[in-house]
This record gives structure tokens, sequence and C-alpha cells, in this order.
């Protein structure tokens, strides 16, 4: 390999926070993901946040147009892709103007200046340059570099269109900052001979771009030193670099082997789901077969039909896809049939911000179906954690017979972070029976209940043990319709308690920090990293401040409200406005206070350590 | 093997039928309890699947495996499971109301796709369960309880539309007709693909006698045409036929053209132009057709599809290995 080792000087730092920023064409998120893998190669801790337009190809060069990629990379152990940053990349004044308020002062401001002229100022609706205002120079470290043009003539040589090889400026951009962190360029070399190999010019063009943004960097004058991170102390193990849509889909072919089930998935494209689906669809080798139904309902209910034929069955949609699927789901409540539902959460209500994160979809899991249908919701903390969140999903699923909730969200679907790979042989089998004729009584019913109030998974094709199952109240045991009062009673309650009893074989709550203080902050699902970080800089304050973050939220551990009690102080911290504190209020009549944000962005940990801070002064 | 040999009683559940007296669903009931056995398929590798309203009461009178749906979606049910389980036969069992309004979407995709599935549509041209408002086959201008001054929707036709979206099997019976209905079901449990089998069902109190002109024995030869592949378009006892002129289908007396001039029914033929003209000869300016329209053999099904799909993959990148996935591309050790 060329060597790619700086003369210059190097300053050492725990970690970086990074943005890239530039038109949806001008391939931002695959330079982020790039850096991404990179520094997750070079063993340090990420944490990465995409935050793109809904628009595929939103008009050229406006603000709505663009397209960023926010990656903190750290020697340290670190749960957010940080606050504020250290260096942003942007490549035209759209860029520049929408993203310029989080770079810190001082921080590190990297333009492509042939993105700057007038006809660019015009389609951002910006008086004049930008970068020419004094308050740039004064306030950050600015570095103008003509990336377009040194890009054209790094790969003159290759014989490409302009066009085209304009199009090689995000890897110019790449070595640049990849010089500038000390990063190894081979894990992008590879991948472009991988991506583009069977075109020989490009792959060849953008690997000379690559290089050209190194050297670049390497002989200008305006780059007196480089930074370097040095690798983080994480547990002993094998390392990769996991999104938490592919977590998921990883999670739930690996809850199929576990049960030696094949998976059936039935979806409809919707963001940010979508993307379990492409992975699935790989998997096919895994015994997984995917449906892309006519739309949100029929690919609930196909997942139905293959429950009931016995396979593992699981759909995924978010908010407005759920809500179709409504009717359905009672449908498999009331059926009792192992079923998982993901909600990849985005912004609402209605079609509301499709690339955007929310976590406005709790109440609609836990009381969106008419009648009285409880059914269990998990929801995982990060995106490595969804791997885990979807074997727990199946188990409890198959345990009790009944549709799982999973609530993910637009965040750490799309967020990364190393992810310490499963050892798939320690993993523990989830036990799936289903009843012969000659274990069962002579007449048999279906609707007779175990130990965890389940009722027997009886599947077609066994002999003996036809019955009949549908949406009307069932009598107790037969399953025959019934309008009997007291069954319905009966019926509901059962089925409630079902639900009811996972609190008793699920861990307890626990908490980080101390058991009793003045303030314990309450969080669920994928603001775990903010919430977390926020806490123990409170803690590093000297705050008696501690964590409770909720992956079980229905039924919640049984011990939540005796650790909330303990506490001076409870405060929710949630991306709505106020749904798990209404449970929690609701639930163990403890009063809550709300951390409440709906801005389509994840929590920063400032906020929330100022909230909190705040909140202690009262 | 020594299969037991089945009767139609041992389709029938312990459930009571609770269809009105003189319903038409119980002529349908009985006759695939009837035929059920002499498909030789096993009871517990049979399952039905319905929707709402009146017909999809069905599975519950049936011991086989049996699942009574949301309303217009069984279909999609089906899908599921008969991807998961080719083996199973399953029978979905609808309604107008349940396939072409609600369910209007997943009726056509379900055709579409070719899933090897037996439909079976019940068509009253009224909503029984809901006691009687219009369909979305009801007749323009029919008075219901929710059109007092009458239908003003245009009806579809099931048959058009199954035709439309590419089925492979489209045929259709009479409840009073029996054996038609019976061999027709039969027909269509033969069938390799989705076979759609519509089948004209009198709901006698909400609208009685609304097919009178094809269910009543009389006026049935002079209504309606029985199709025989192969065969000349005839009705009336022989003295009436089918003649295509242009493109368009107009009805003759067989004593004043030549035989040649008849149409000869051919349900096989791919192109659906001609079985699409049958479908839309309607009572009372032409005798409506029965028996299969068209029967389309060789188109691959759905369900095979996507398992063949899993099988190729397993062949091409063998049995899939969860700790090969995982460790593929960069990783790195902490040590």
């Amino acid at each position: 390999m060329v060597a790619t080792t700086t003369s210059k000087a190097i300053r050492s730092v725990s970690g970086i926070t990074v943005r890239l920023a530039g038109d949806s064409g001008d391939g931002m998120q695959l330079l982020g993901t790039q850096l991404t893998n990179t520094s997750a190669l070079a063993g340090n801790d990420v944490a990465t946040f995409p935050d793109f337009p809904a628009e595929i190809r939103a008009p050229r060069g406006t603000r709505a147009g663009v397209s960023g990629f926010q990656v903190q990379f750290s020697s340290e152990e670190i749960f957010t892709p940080g606050d504020t940053l250290d260096a942003l990349v942007v490549m035209n004044p759209a860029a520049m103007v929408t993203n310029l308020t989080d770079l810190r002062k001082g921080g590190i401001l990297i333009a492509n200046e042939d993105g700057f002229n007038d006809k660019e100022f015009k389609l951002a609706k910006v008086e004049a340059n930008p970068l020419d205002a004094s308050v740039i120079e004064e306030t950050y470290r600015l570095i103008k570099v003509p990336m377009t043009q040194l890009t054209r003539t790094a790969v003159s040589e290759f014989g490409l269109g302009v066009k085209i090889a304009d199009r090689c400026k995000n890897f110019f951009a790449m070595g640049l900052v990849y010089w500038l962190f000390g990063r190894s360029l081979d894990p992008t070399l590879r991948f472009i001979q991988e991506k583009f190999g069977k075109k020989e010019e490009v792959a060849a063009a953008n690997e000379a771009a690559l290089r050209a943004g190194w050297a670049y960097g390497e002989t200008t004058e305006a780059f007196g030193e480089s930074y370097q991170v040095e690798a983080a102390e994480l547990e002993p193990g094998t390392y990769r670099n996991i999104m938490g849509n592919q977590a998921l889909a990883w999670g739930l072919i690996t809850a199929s082997k576990l049960s030696d089930k094949d998976l059936f998935y039935g979806t409809y494209p919707i963001t940010p789901a979508s993307d379990i689906l492409h992975e699935l669809t790989k998997y096919k080798n895994f015994g997984v077969r995917t449906f892309q139904a006519e739309d949100e309902i029929a690919a609930v209910c196909s997942t139905i039909g293959a429950a009931f034929g016995g396979s593992m069955a699981v759909t995924a949609s978010s908010g407005p896809g759920i809500a179709l699927k409504a009717e359905a789901m009672g449908l498999g409540m009331i059926l009792e049939l192992p079923l998982i539902v993901i909600n990849v959460q985005r912004g609402g209500p209605s079609t509301g911000l499709p690339t955007k994160t929310e976590q406005s979809d709790l109440l609609q899991a836990m009381f969106g179906r008419n009648g009285e249908s409880p059914i269990p919701v998990l929801a995982p903390c990060s995106p490595g954690d969804c791997f885990d969140i979807a074997i727990e999903a199946w188990r409890l699923a198959t345990q009790c017979m009944a549709p799982v909730m999973i609530l993910s969200d637009g965040y750490i679907a799309n967020g990364s972070e190393p992810w310490q790979i499963a050892d798939v042989n320690s993993l523990p089998p989830i036990q799936v029976d289903h009843p012969e004729a000659g274990d069962q009584p002579e007449t048999f019913l279906p609707y007779s209940r175990d130990e965890f109030l389940a009722r027997p998974w009886a599947i077609p094709g066994t002999p003996g043990l036809m019955h009949r199952v549908g949406g009307l109240e069932k009598e107790d045991g037969t399953g025959n319709v019934s309008y009997d009062p007291a069954n319905h009673q009966l019926m509901t309650e059962t089925r409630q308690a079902k639900v009811a009893k996972i609190a008793e074989r699920i861990p307890a709550q626990d908490i980080f920090g101390e058991q009793s203080g003045d303030v314990l902050l309450v969080s669920w699902g994928g603001t775990y990293g903010a919430c977390h970080t926020a806490v123990k800089r409170c803690q590093e304050n000297g705050h008696q401040v501690s964590h409770m973050h909720l992956r079980y939220l229905n039924p919640m551990p049984a011990n939540v409200g005796e650790v909330m009690r303990r506490f001076k102080k409870v405060m929710v911290a949630e991306l709505n406005q106020g749904q798990l504190r209404m449970l929690l209020r609701s639930d163990y009549l403890v009063d809550c206070e709300g951390i409440n944000k709906v801005q389509g962005k994840p929590f920063t940990v400032s906020e929330l350590t100022e909230s909190i801070e705040s909140a202690l002064q009262t | 093997m020594n299969l037991p040999v089945l009767k139609a009683s041992d389709f029938a559940s312990d459930q009571d039928v609770r269809w009105c007296p003189g319903c038409g669903d119980y002529s349908i009931l009985a006759q695939m309890k009837k035929i059920l056995p002499d498909l030789g398929f096993p009871r517990e590798k049979t399952v039905f699947i319905s929707g709402i309203g009146c017909s999809s009461r069905f599975p519950y009178y049936m011991n086989t495996y049996g699942m009574h749906s949301i309303h217009g979606r069984a279909p999609a049910f089906a899908t599921g499971l008969k991807s998961t389980r080719p083996e199973l036969m399953v029978w979905v069992i609808t309604g107008d109301g349940d396939s072409l309004s609600i369910g209007g979407n997943h009726f056509i995709h379900v055709l579409r796709r070719n899933l090897d599935v037996n439909i079976v549509l019940f068509n009253n041209r009224i909503y029984g369960l809901t006691k009687g408002q219009y369909s979305p086959t009801s007749v323009e201008g029919q008075v219901t309880k929710s059109t007092p001054m009458g239908s003003i929707d245009h009806p579809l036709q099931p048959l058009s539309v199954a035709l439309a979206a590419e089925a492979t099997f489209v045929a259709r019976s009479i409840d009073a007709h029996v054996k038609h209905l019976g061999e027709t079901l039969k027909r269509a449990a033969a069938h390799k693909g989705t076979s759609l089998v519509e089948v004209y069902q009198n709901c006698n109190v909400f609208n009685d006698g609304a097919m009178a002109y094809a269910q009543e024995k009389k006026q049935r030869a002079d209504n309606v045409i029985e199709l025989v592949h192969g065969k000349p378009l005839v009705f009336a006892n022989g003295t009436k036929g089918i003649r295509l002129v242009g493109t368009h289908l107009e009805v003759v007396n067989t004593d004043e053209v030549p035989a040649d001039d008849l149409l000869i029914h051919d349900e096989a033929e791919p192109n659906p132009s001609i079985q699409m003209m049958l479908a839309r000869m309607s009572y009372p300016d032409m005798p409506e057709p029965i028996g299969v329209l068209r029967a389309v053999e060789g188109i691959p099904t759905y369900d095979e599809q996507i398992n063949q799909q899993v099988d190729t993959a397993k062949e091409l990148k063998g049995e899939g290995d969860l700790n090969q996935l995982f460790n593929a591309g960069d990783t790195w050790q902490v040590s």
C-alpha cells in the first residue's frame, strides 16, 4: 500500500465530532459511512447520525436538498454522535448556512470553494458569499479548498466526462478528512474495488481522488498539523460496525435459527423501515421469505397467515403504516398467534417527517387497537441493541402466543455503532412446540392454557387437531364463537393477565448511578445514549442523579414503581409530548416532570444536562 | 397407502350453521362438503380462510383448519399461509362486499400473483350481514336501505375484474344449480394457480330473486349459457347461439346461421379478449355465461416461486451460516 504517514505534526485528542454536509447528490452519506467504518476499524468507539431529506433528489443546491452525516469517534466509550462539531465539511453554500450553527467556536470549517459561486448563492438564497463574512474567519478555522478543480485534475488521465469526474469529489473530500484525522485509506480503497471494480476507470478515478485529497492535506500550508484519536477501551472481543435496521434484521434471522423456524417477513416499503426488507431479502439461503405486499394491511395479514401455518412471522413499518395495521394486530392478538410487529418511528402525525426521528408512537403501540387489546412492547436502546431486542421479542411472542411490538426509531435505525459480534453458539435456543393429536385430550382445546397462559400452537397439517380461529370472541377452551357475557370478561382478563405475567420473567429494572437520590432520569428507546451521557455529566458535576432506561415498556419490570419512589424527583425525557410520563403517572401514581422535544432531532447531551441541573435548583 | 375414505359428513364441524333459512349459502356449503371427499385430499391439510360477511362464517362449519379473519383481507392471510406452507390446499371464502369493496386491493393482487389458492366469491349483490345496504355488484337504480332513491354506482363485474387482474382461472356458477356448482368447484380445486369462482347466491332476506333469471330453472335456459371448452356457445335449449361480429358478440337463432358461425369457447386461450367479452355479457340484453371462462395452465404460482428462490439461494450460497454472516467484511479485535 502507498504510504499514508504524515510528515507533519500530530496532535492527540480524545475524540472528534465531524459533520459532512453537501447536496443530496454529493455522496455525503457514503463519505460518512466510510469514515465511520474506518474509525471503527481503527478501534475508536463511534456513533453516527445521518440526516437527509425525504426527497430523493431535492432541488439541487437548495437548503431543502442538504444531506448531512455526523460521526463522533473517540478513544473513550461514547453513546451519542456528539452535540457540537469540531469540524464541518461543506460542499456548497446551502450546506454551510444550514449547518454552521452546530460548529463550535474555533472549529474547523472546510469548504469546497468551487461550490461557492453566484449560481449556488441564488439556489441557497444567500445574498453574498458566506465564506467572505469576516465573522467566519474570526470565529472558525476556515479552510477553502477548490475541490472540484483539484478532483478534475486528479482524475483527468482516466478520460471520464466532466459529470462523472465531478462525482469523484466526495472521495477527494474523504481523502482530505482522512489525512486530517490520521485515518487509514485502506478500508476505503478496498470498498472502491468492491463497489466499482467492474468499471475500472471509475474505480481508478475514485482512488485517485481519494489519494489526491490526502496529498492535499499533507502539502497545503493551510493545515499545520493533523489529529489522532487512539483506540477506545472496549470490552475484549471481535467487533464490527452495525446499523440499527441491519441489527434488527440479523436479530430476526438469528431468532429464526434459534427457534428452528423459517422467517416470513411481510411488509410494505416505508421510510425508515424499508432497509430491514432490503437486508432480509439478501438472506434467502437462511430460509428467509420476504413478501412485499400490496399495502400495509396485506403485509400484516400475510404474517398472521404465516404464523397460523407455524412460521416465524414478522412485519415492520413506521407510524402511518402501523395505524393501517391496527385492526389486523387486534386479530393477531385475539387469535393468540406469535408475531413480531416492528415500528421504526418517525416524526408524526400523519405523513409527518419521514426521515426524522421521534418517539411519538408509544401510546399507539400500547392502545392503538379497538377493544381491550394489550400486547407486549419492547424498545431497543441503540443500534446494536436492536439485535438483542429482536431475539427477545420472538422469545416472548412464542412464550405467550401474542403479537409483540418493537419500537425502534429513525435515529437508531440509521445510526451505527461498534457491535461486539454475537457468539451464536452461546445464545440460548428458543423452545417452540407444536402439539400433536397424541399429546392432547380427545377433544382438542385450542384455547386451553399453559403456565404462561399461552394456548397451544397447533398448525395446519396436524391430523386430529383441526380447529377454526377467528376474530369473534371465543369460548374459553374450545375457541368456538361465544357471546356469553361472563366468557367475554374471562377471555379479556386472561389475555390481559397473559401479557402482565411477562413481568414475572423479565429482569428487574436496573439503574445507572445511586439507588436513590435527587433526580431519576427515565428514558426509553433511542434516547438512551444522550440520556446516559447527560446523567454521567451531572454525576461528574457532583449531583445525585441516576438513570433508568426502559427496554420493556409493556409490561414494565415489576420494580419500576418502587425504583421511582426512591428519588425526590422523577424526570422523563422523550421525543414526544409526554407519552411515557403519562403511563408512569397512571400506572404508579408517581409524579414525573417531562423533558420533551419534537423537532425531528435527537436530544443533545447539553440540553438534557441543562434541564436536569435546572430542575435540581428548584 | 390406504387413505380413509371420507364422506361429506366428515367435513362438517360440530357448530350449528346459522345462516337464514333459505339462504343460498347452504347450497354452497353442501356442495363443498360433497366435492372435498372426491378430491382425496387430507382434511388436516385443508384450510378455509374467510373475511367478514355472511359468507365468511363458512370456515366455522368445516371440519378442517380455518380462519375467520378481518374484512376484505382473506387473500392476504392466504398469501402468508400458502407461501410458507405450499403443501396445504387453501380456500378463500368471500363475498361481493368483502372482495370487491373493502378488499378490492387484495383481490386483484392475489389474482395477478397467481397464488395457488381457490377463491369462492358468494355474489348476492347486497350487504347481508349489515342488513341490506347496496354492494359493489348491486345494479344501478337498486333501492336499498342506504339507497332509498336508487343506487347511482355502476356495478363491478367480478369476472371482468378478475380477467383484468391477469387471473389464470375464472369461472361462475349458481347456488341453485348444484351439480354445475359442484363440478365448477372441482375444476377450481384442480387448477394450479389462483382460481376464482363467482357463485350467484340468493339473499332471500335482503335481495330475494335478484338473480332469479339465472337461478330459477324455468328461466335459466333462456338467460344462461353453460360454457363448455371446445364447444359452440348455445343456449335456450339449442335454439340460440352467440356469434362474434367484429369486436362484439351477438345473439343469433341457430336455425338462421351456419353452425360454423357460432363462437367456439376456448377457456385455454391466453389472450383474455374474448373471455372478457363473455364476462361482460349481462342480463337482460345477453345471456350470462356460467362455467369456466378461463383456465390457463402452466403459469408459475407465487408460492412455488417464493420457495424456489429460497432453494436456489441455498444451492448457490449454501445453507446460511450466522457466524459467517456476522464476521464477513470489516471486523476488528479488541483484546
